[in-house]
């Protein structure tokens, strides 16, 4: 017998008609599912009452898949068909994917994303994930005694298109409804109701298990921008326990401790970390396989003394995010606390001290993630009332543009375009009688394509053959709610079309992303020489061609010598073209121009001549 | 008429969920004619009260029922339950005569 839920005002559904939706956080280390029930926020819990799962599968021999908690307990025995913190891979390409040779899986190789080879077969990322994302659907139906409508699901705001429909893939295997994926900052934004505050900048600083990422967010008129992102692939909560464990070594005189002792160990040095942030001291008392015991002392501000360096650290890629939205500690309105490391005093303190106030902690830093998944996913499912203003938009973290002739990019939609977008933009053929285009997607914000990450190609064929510059291929960009791409062209006067949907097989780094739009703005001056200089040499090609074209057809019209001049002048443009000056492959233009100037009024002539001969003089007379 | 009342655990987890949500003056209990067997519960957060609407106290929560509604729910105990994992508000009715197994839906 379902269970009832108490509604928004007017917002009852009928019976067997209930909207369940709910947020998912697919972590690196740990995942959730929240919902909002009886118009608030919760996180659902296991049979054991925990809100975390681990995010670890694993394949065991016998056929069994275990998720969570079991698969963890048996990690360090069964390393290879245990498969922690995927969510590095996903959307990856073995290259992309850093210290590879210290990880413990037998990696296939691939064209496209990264497989591991697993006792049971070989996997991918988005079956892996889609093994979380089962557990955390059957929870959720359990809990909310229904089949869930849809879900949110949250992936860090610096995910390219790739790692997102990597995402989107799991959840569809997963028997998901996706509607809609939320950056993770964002989500942190909205679990703290910021969407309904002032406008203005607010940081996201989020300190989870193995990483750091920090977020800077513009709120304007209900759009949260994300200005810059950076972070920490390498630093998180684990790093501390390994400094608590190191000091546990030292101080109990133990140089090789066996595999056990050091689980052991290590986990102990998790617990006191933890039990810190609530008291001032704490005792360390542990049995070792052989019988020694440990009885150390620890207190907060060792802790602290002894992890100075680490909190430090993650100051360096908040400082860089200012830097690159160039934006001063002091613009910053709020700074939303993210990750269970976040909990420790000496961190809140440096953060505090940072940007001179209180940052924003009052809800639990591992579940404010989905918690903001789960309201929006409650929004979504159209569990509010829409008059409420509550239309929230997220927006494209890199530029999407073609590659136009010479290598250069055409923007079509710039980083920062709220979405869903769509925009369309006018392309050409370039020579007489073309009748196909190649069109290639890449995203990025240098000018030049060899500098941008490619994300698709395809053609249109079928152009009738018009004359170079007369066909209007209108070609469309459109990024639905999720970030991903959709390019379509379509050539006006005949109306042949073809489409793209961009799937690409991996995707680019945090760091590429951040290197990416760095170097975007270091080289600006950069890429404009090279964009002048590959202009002026498209230019020249196609006055080239032009010229080479009319001297085929009416070369008659031109005496040897004024035919040799024009010959002279096309060589000297060729040989300009080569070299890296624009303005002399501009000058060298402007002169081929002039050159043919005469040539051209004569075969104005001959074709105005040719067109009235025969006709009569009436027929002329309008 | 016998009105309606809650449970003590209904009434301080509606407190809790009013208290959370920052608004509102209580609950709105109603039924509407729909579901399989005819009949189907309404329950909403309440944020202004009606003219016409008949008011229940009861553990310090306000109760608001249409006019109209009250002869299906009079006598109606409001109860919170935990089953498994799931947790929800269960409706007492006596004045139902079979329901449909869903127990959101019923028939008077």
């Amino acid at each position: 017998m379902a269970l009832l839920q108490i509604a928004e005002p007017g917002m009852s559904t009928a019976p067997h008609q209930h909207r369940l939706a709910v947020g998912i956080d697919l972590g690196t280390t740990n995942s959730l599912v929240a919902t909002v029930r009886n118009g608030v926020p919760v996180v659902l819990l296991d049979e054991q009452g925990r809100a975390l799962l681990p995010s670890v599968v694993r394949y065991a021999a016998d056929g069994k898949i275990e998720v969570g908690q079991t698969a963890q307990a048996v990690q360090a025995r069964d390393a290879r068909n245990t498969i922690v913190s995927v969510k590095r891979f996903m959307g990856r390409g073995l290259r992309d994917v850093a210290h590879v040779e210290t990880m413990p899986y037998d990696f296939v190789a691939s064209d496209g994303m990264v497989r591991l080879r697993t006792v049971q077969g070989v996997k991918s990322p988005v079956e892996i994930s889609a093994e979380i994302l089962k557990v955390l659907k059957s929870r959720a139906e359990a809990s909310l005694g229904g089949e869930m409508a849809g879900v949110v699901i949250t992936v860090p705001a610096y995910f390219d298109d790739a790692q997102r429909q990597a995402t989107k893939d799991a959840a569809t295997l997963a028997g998901l409804n996706v509607y809609r994926l939320l950056n993770e900052p964002t989500a942190a934004a909205i679990a703290y109701g910021l969407d309904n505050a002032a406008e203005g900048v607010y940081a996201v600083y989020d300190l989870g298990g193995g990483t750091f990422d920090f977020s800077i967010l513009r709120l304007s008129r209900g759009v949260f921008e994300v200005l810059a992102t950076s972070g920490d692939a390498q630093l998180g909560g684990d790093d501390f326990d390994q400094r608590v464990y190191c000091w546990m070594l030292d101080h109990a005189r133990i140089s090789l401790p066996s595999l056990e002792d050091s689980r052991r160990m290590l986990a102990k040095a998790r617990e006191i970390k933890e039990s810190l942030t609530y008291r001032d001291e704490a005792n360390m008392l542990l049995q070792l396989t052989n019988r020694d015991r440990i009885d150390l002392m620890l207190t907060r501000e060792e802790l602290a003394g002894m992890t100075r360096h680490l909190v430090a650290k993650t100051m360096q890629p908040v400082k860089k995010a200012l830097r690159d939205a160039s934006l001063k500690r002091e613009d910053v309105k709020g700074v939303v606390m993210v990750g269970g490391a976040t909990r420790m005093p000496h961190v809140q303190h440096a953060v505090a001290e940072f940007f001179g106030m209180e940052p924003l902690n009052n809800l639990d830093p591992d579940k404010v993630v989905a918690l903001g998944a789960a309201i929006q996913a409650n929004v979504l499912a159209g569990n509010r009332k829409t008059d409420e203003d509550w239309l929230l938009l997220d927006v494209i973290p890199l530029s999407l543009g073609l590659e136009t002739m010479g290598g250069l990019v055409e923007r079509v939609i710039p980083r920062n375009s709220t979405i869903p977008a769509a925009r369309a933009q006018e392309f050409t053929t370039y020579k007489d009688g073309q009748t196909a285009m190649s069109f290639h997607v890449v995203q990025g914000e240098r000018e030049l394509v060899s500098d941008c990450r490619s994300l698709a190609r395809f053609e249109l064929r079928g152009i009738p053959p018009m004359v170079a510059g007369a066909a209007r291929i209108r070609v469309t960009f459109q990024v639905d709610a999720d970030g991903l791409l959709a390019v379509s062209a379509r050539e006006q006067s005949s109306g042949v079309e073809a489409k793209i949907e961009v799937k690409p097989s991996y995707g680019l780094g945090q760091d590429e992303i951040a290197r990416m739009l760095r170097d975007g703005f270091d080289h600006a001056s950069d890429d404009l020489q090279a964009r002048a200089l590959s202009e002026q040499r498209v230019e020249a090609g196609r006055l080239i061609d032009a010229t080479e074209v009319a001297l085929a057809a009416d070369g008659d019209l031109l005496s040897d010598a004024e035919r040799a001049a024009v010959d002279a002048t096309v060589s000297r443009l060729r040989d300009l073209a080569q070299g890296a000056d624009h303005c002399a492959i501009k000058a060298g233009v402007e002169e081929l121009n002039r050159a043919t100037t005469e040539f051209a009024a004569r075969r104005m002539d001959k074709s105005v001549r040719q067109a009235l001969a025969g006709r009569s003089v009436d027929s002329l007379k309008v | 008429m016998m009105g309606i009342t809650l449970s003590e655990r209904a009434a301080q987890h509606v407190t809790g969920f009013l208290a959370k949500r920052g608004k509102g003056v209580g609950l709105r209990l109603g039924v509407r004619t729909s579901g399989c067997s005819g009949m189907a519960y309404k329950l909403e957060f309440a944020d202004e009260a009606l003219p016409e609407d008949l008011v229940f106290e009861c553990h310090g929560v306000k109760v608001l029922v249409d006019p109209k509604s009250l002869p299906y729910l009079d006598g109606t105990e409001l109860d919170f339950v935990r089953e498994g994992l799931n947790e929800g508000f269960k409706f007492k009715n006596p004045n139902v005569k079979d329901e449909c197994g869903c127990g959101e839906s019923f028939n008077v």
